[in-house]
C-alpha cells in the first residue's frame, strides 16, 4: 500500500515538474505558443473523457460546452474590462466553468435520459442547434468577426499583466493541474464509481437502487463545467472567440478523435490525446499538406488493431516490463519498426506526389521527400514507390503475424503465473 | 395555390431522395447495430463518380456503374475493416465509420478539388417536365422521385419476395438462429452493407446534378439522414419513408417563408422595440431558421417519443 501511494505521489510530482519545466526546456515562441494549447486542451479532453471514457457516453457535441465557456470568459472579460471591475484574469476560467454547467443542467437533462447511440444522436443534435443558433444571432456572439479580448487588463499585479506567453502558460498550466487533480479525484468519488457501474451495466445499476439517468446527469454536468474551463482558457489564450469554428461539429469530432486516439480507459490517456492534437494540428499541418489524410489513416488503423488507444499500448508494455518479459520483444520490436518504415517510405512519397500535383500546379512537378528529389512527372518515383510500398505492406503483414503470435505467447504466460500465484494463495 | 403545389413537389422529390439515403442507412442499423456515418459519404462517392464517368461514357451507363463501383467499396469496406472492429463493440464500430467519412473526404477533395464541379444533366433531362399555373417543374426533379420510386418498389421485392431478403429479415431480428440455420450472416451483412451504400450512391448519382456537386454535400445531407432516422424510429424502413417525405417537405416549406415572430407579434398587436435585446431572435424569419428546423424536431423526438415515429427499439 505505502508504496502505492508513494508511486501516486511520484506521478503527481512528475506531473506538475513536467508542466513547470516544458517552457524552459523549449523555449521559442512557437513551443511556449504550443504547449499553452495543450494545457487547455488536456482539460478540454479530460473532460470529454468524463463523458466517453468514465460513463460511455459518446458526445459529438462537446464543443457547444466548451465552446459557450469560451464565450462566457470573453463576455465576462468584455464587461469587467468596460466597467473597470477589480477581478482578475486568474479567476475568469471560472465564470467559462459556471457557464459549461449552467448551460449543461438543461442540455444534459435532456441528453443523458438514454444512453448509448441515442445519447449520441441527441449531442449531435444539439451541437447542430446550438452552433446554427449562434451564427444567426450575430449581435449576442459576433457573427463572422468573432469577439476579441484583451487579456492583459486591468493593472498588473507584481509585474504580471499576462501580456507574454510564457506568464500565460503558468496561468493555464496552474489551472490545467488543478482540474486535473479534480477530474482524478472526481473517479474516486462514489458518483465517479457509479458512472463506472452506470457504463458497464446499467441495468444491474439500477436494480441496485441507483437512477441511472440522474448518475449520468450530473457526472454530465461536472463534465461541462471542466468543459467551460477549458473553452474559456483557450480564448484566453488566443484572445478571440468565433461562434462558428469554437461551436463547431469539426471541433466536437476532433474532440473525441483525438480523446480516442490518446487512449478512453485510462485516465491520463487524454493527455496524450491533447499533445497529440496540438503536435498533429501546428507541426503535421506544416510539414505536409496531406496531414489529414495521414491522420484518419492512424485513426482507423488505431481503432482496427488498438482501440484501448496509445495508453492502452502504454500499459501493455509496462505489464509485460513488470513480469521481465519485455527484453525478449526487442527482436519482434525492431522487425515490426523496420517494415513499418518500408511501408511509410513506400505509401507517403506517393500520397505526397497527388497531393502536389493536385494543390501546386504552378510550383513545377519535382518534390523533396527526406532531401531526395523525386520528379511526379515521371514514371519513376511512382513505380518505384509503389514497389517499396508493396514490399512494405508485406513485411508488416508478416512481422505483425510474428509480433502477435510472440505476444499471446507471452500474454498466457502471464495469465498462467497469475493463476498459480492465485492458487498458491 | 401556385406556391403550395410546387413547394410540395419540390418537397416530395427531396423527400423521395432522402428515403433512398437513410432507407439503406436503417437497414444498416437495424441488422448490424451500426450507426454509418460514412453513409452520406458514399452518397458522395456516387455523385463524384458519375461526375468522372459522364464525361467519357456518358451520364446513362454511370448511372448504373457509379452505384455499383460505390457498392463494392462499401462491401470492402465491411469486409476487412468494419468486421474487425465488430467484436470490440459499438462505439468502435461507429468510431471507424466516422474515421472513414473523414478519408473519403479527403480524398475526394485530393482527387477532385475543393470547389463544386460541374456535374451537368444530361440532355433529356434538362428543361420542365410541365408547367404548373406559371411555374415550371424540371425533369431532373421528377426523374429523382422516378428513381426513387422504383427503388422503393425494388427493395420491396426484394425483401419480401426473394430467399435472400427473407434470410435478411430474419437476420434483422434474430442473426443468430439464422447462423444456426447454417446462413453464411456475415456475407448477407457485406451484402447488406454494399447494398445500402449503392443505393446511397444512386441518391448521389441523381441529386448531383439537379442540387450540387461539392464536398461539402456529404455533411450537409449526412446528419440530416441521421435526423430522418432517428424521427422515423431506427431500424424501421416505413418510419424513415414517412420521416423522408415530412422532413423534404417542411424543410422546402421552410426556406419559402419569410415570416417571423416579430410579425406575428405584430399581427396581434404587439410592437417589438429596436433596443430590445431579443429584436434579432425575435426578427429571425422562417425561412433563416430553416436549416435548424429538422434538429430541433429530432432533439423534439427524442425527448417525447424515443423510439421515434414507427420505430420499436427503445436504442
Amino acid at each position: 500500500m505505502v508504496s502505492s501511494s508513494r508511486r501516486k505521489w511520484l506521478a503527481w510530482g512528475g506531473y506538475a515538474a513536467v508542466l513547470i519545466a516544458a517552457p524552459l526546456v523549449f523555449r521559442s515562441s512557437l513551443a511556449v505558443n504550443m504547449l499553452s494549447q495543450m494545457g487547455f486542451l488536456i482539460v478540454i479532453c479530460l473532460s470529454y473523457n468524463l463523458l466517453l471514457g468514465q460513463g460511455g457516453m459518446l458526445s459529438f457535441g462537446h464543443a457547444v460546452y466548451t465552446g459557450l465557456g469560451g464565450y462566457a470568459a470573453v463576455a465576462a472579460i468584455s464587461y469587467v474590462d468596460a466597467h473597470g471591475i477589480a477581478v482578475p484574469l486568474v479567476l475568469m476560467p471560472l465564470a467559462g466553468g459556471l457557464m459549461g454547467a449552467l448551460i449543461a443542467v438543461p442540455l444534459g437533462y435532456v441528453s443523458t435520459r438514454k444512453a448509448g447511440l441515442t445519447f449520441a444522436m441527441i449531442s449531435l443534435g444539439i451541437g447542430e442547434l446550438v452552433v446554427a443558433f449562434a451564427i444567426m444571432l450575430p449581435d449576442l456572439f459576433g457573427g463572422d468577426g468573432g469577439i476579441s479580448i484583451n487579456r492583459t487588463y486591468g493593472k498588473p499585479l507584481a509585474g504580471i499583466s499576462f501580456g507574454p506567453q510564457l506568464q500565460l502558460y503558468y496561468l493555464i498550466a496552474a489551472w490545467c493541474f488543478v482540474c486535473t487533480a479534480l477530474m482524478y479525484a472526481f473517479t474516486a468519488t462514489p458518483l465517479g464509481r457509479m458512472l463506472n457501474a452506470v457504463r458497464d451495466n446499467p441495468e444491474r445499476a439500477q436494480f441496485v437502487g441507483y437512477n441511472t439517468q440522474l448518475v449520468r446527469w450530473y457526472s454530465f454536468i461536472i463534465a461541462g463545467f471542466f468543459a467551460g474551463i477549458g473553452g474559456a482558457l483557450g480564448t484566453i489564450n488566443f484572445e478571440i472567440f468565433n461562434a462558428a469554428d469554437s461551436l463547431s461539429g469539426l471541433r466536437s469530432g476532433a474532440y473525441l478523435l483525438f480523446t480516442f486516439l490518446g487512449g478512453v480507459t485510462f485516465f491520463f490517456g487524454p493527455i496524450i490525446g491533447a499533445v497529440l492534437m496540438v503536435l498533429a494540428m501546428v507541426l503535421l499541418s506544416e510539414l505536409t499538406a496531406a496531414w489529414l489524410l495521414y491522420l484518419g489513416l492512424v485513426f482507423v488503423l488505431m481503432i482496427m488493431y488498438a482501440p484501448g488507444g496509445i495508453a492502452s499500448l502504454v500499459m501493455m508494455n509496462v505489464q509485460m516490463a513488470r513480469t521481465g518479459r519485455l527484453g525478449r520483444f526487442a527482436g519482434p520490436y525492431g522487425a515490426l519498426a523496420l517494415a513499418c518504415a518500408l511501408l511509410f517510405l513506400g505509401v507517403a512519397p506517393l500520397i505526397e506526389m497527388v497531393y502536389h500535383l493536385q494543390l501546386n500546379v504552378g510550383a513545377g512537378s519535382t518534390i523533396t521527400f527526406f532531401g531526395m528529389p523525386l520528379d511526379a512527372a515521371t514514371a519513376g518515383p511512382w513505380v518505384g514507390s509503389a514497389v517499396v510500398a508493396l514490399l512494405g505492406a508485406l513485411a508488416v503483414h508478416r512481422a505483425g503475424r510474428r509480433f502477435a503470435l510472440a505476444w499471446g505467447r507471452a500474454q498466457e504466460e502471464i495469465q498462467a503465473e497469475l493463476q498459480r500465484a492465485g492458487a498458491a494463495a | 395555390m401556385e406556391f403550395f403545389s410546387i413547394s410540395l413537389l419540390n418537397g416530395l422529390s427531396y423527400g423521395l431522395m432522402l428515403f433512398m439515403l437513410s432507407s439503406g442507412l436503417t437497414l444498416i442499423f437495424s441488422m448490424m447495430g451500426v450507426l454509418n456515418f460514412a453513409h452520406a459519404s458514399f452518397y458522395m462517392l456516387g455523385a463524384y463518380f458519375a461526375y468522372a464517368l459522364s464525361t467519357s461514357i456518358g451520364y446513362w451507363p454511370a448511372l448504373f456503374i457509379a452505384p455499383l463501383a460505390a457498392g463494392l467499396l462499401g462491401a470492402l469496406f465491411e469486409q476487412v475493416c468494419l468486421r474487425r472492429v465488430h467484436r470490440f463493440g459499438n462505439v468502435p464500430e461507429l468510431l471507424i465509420t466516422f474515421g472513414l467519412s473523414y478519408l473519403v473526404l479527403e480524398v475526394v477533395q485530393l482527387v477532385w478539388g475543393r470547389n463544386v464541379v460541374p456535374y451537368g444533366l444530361p440532355e433529356q433531362l434538362q428543361g420542365p417536365l410541365f408547367t404548373l399555373y406559371g411555374t415550371q417543374f424540371p425533369k431532373s426533379r421528377a426523374f429523382i422521385m422516378l428513381v426513387a420510386v422504383l427503388m422503393l418498389g425494388g427493395i420491396w421485392l426484394v425483401l419480401t419476395r426473394t430467399r435472400i431478403g427473407l434470410i435478411i429479415q430474419a437476420a434483422l431480428t434474430h442473426p443468430d438462429t439464422v447462423q444456426a440455420l447454417g446462413h453464411n450472416v456475415p456475407r448477407v451483412f457485406m451484402l447488406v452493407f454494399g447494398g445500402g451504400a449503392a443505393l446511397a450512391a444512386l441518391a448521389g448519382v441523381v441529386a448531383g446534378n439537379t442540387y450540387v456537386t461539392e464536398p461539402a454535400m456529404a455533411y450537409a445531407v449526412g446528419s440530416i439522414i441521421f435526423v430522418v432516422v432517428v424521427v422515423g424510429g431506427m431500424g424501421s424502413l416505413a418510419g424513415a419513408f414517412l420521416a423522408s417525405l415530412l422532413i423534404g417537405v417542411v424543410q422546402t416549406f421552410a426556406v419559402a417563408i419569410d415570416t417571423s415572430l416579430a410579425d406575428l407579434l405584430r399581427v396581434i398587436g404587439v410592437q417589438v422595440a429596436s433596443g430590445n435585446p431579443l429584436e434579432q431572435a425575435l426578427r429571425l424569419t422562417v425561412s433563416q431558421i430553416a436549416p435548424m428546423l429538422p434538429y430541433l424536431f429530432m432533439v423534439l423526438i427524442l425527448i417525447f417519443r424515443p423510439r421515434g415515429l414507427m420505430g420499436t427499439r427503445e436504442d
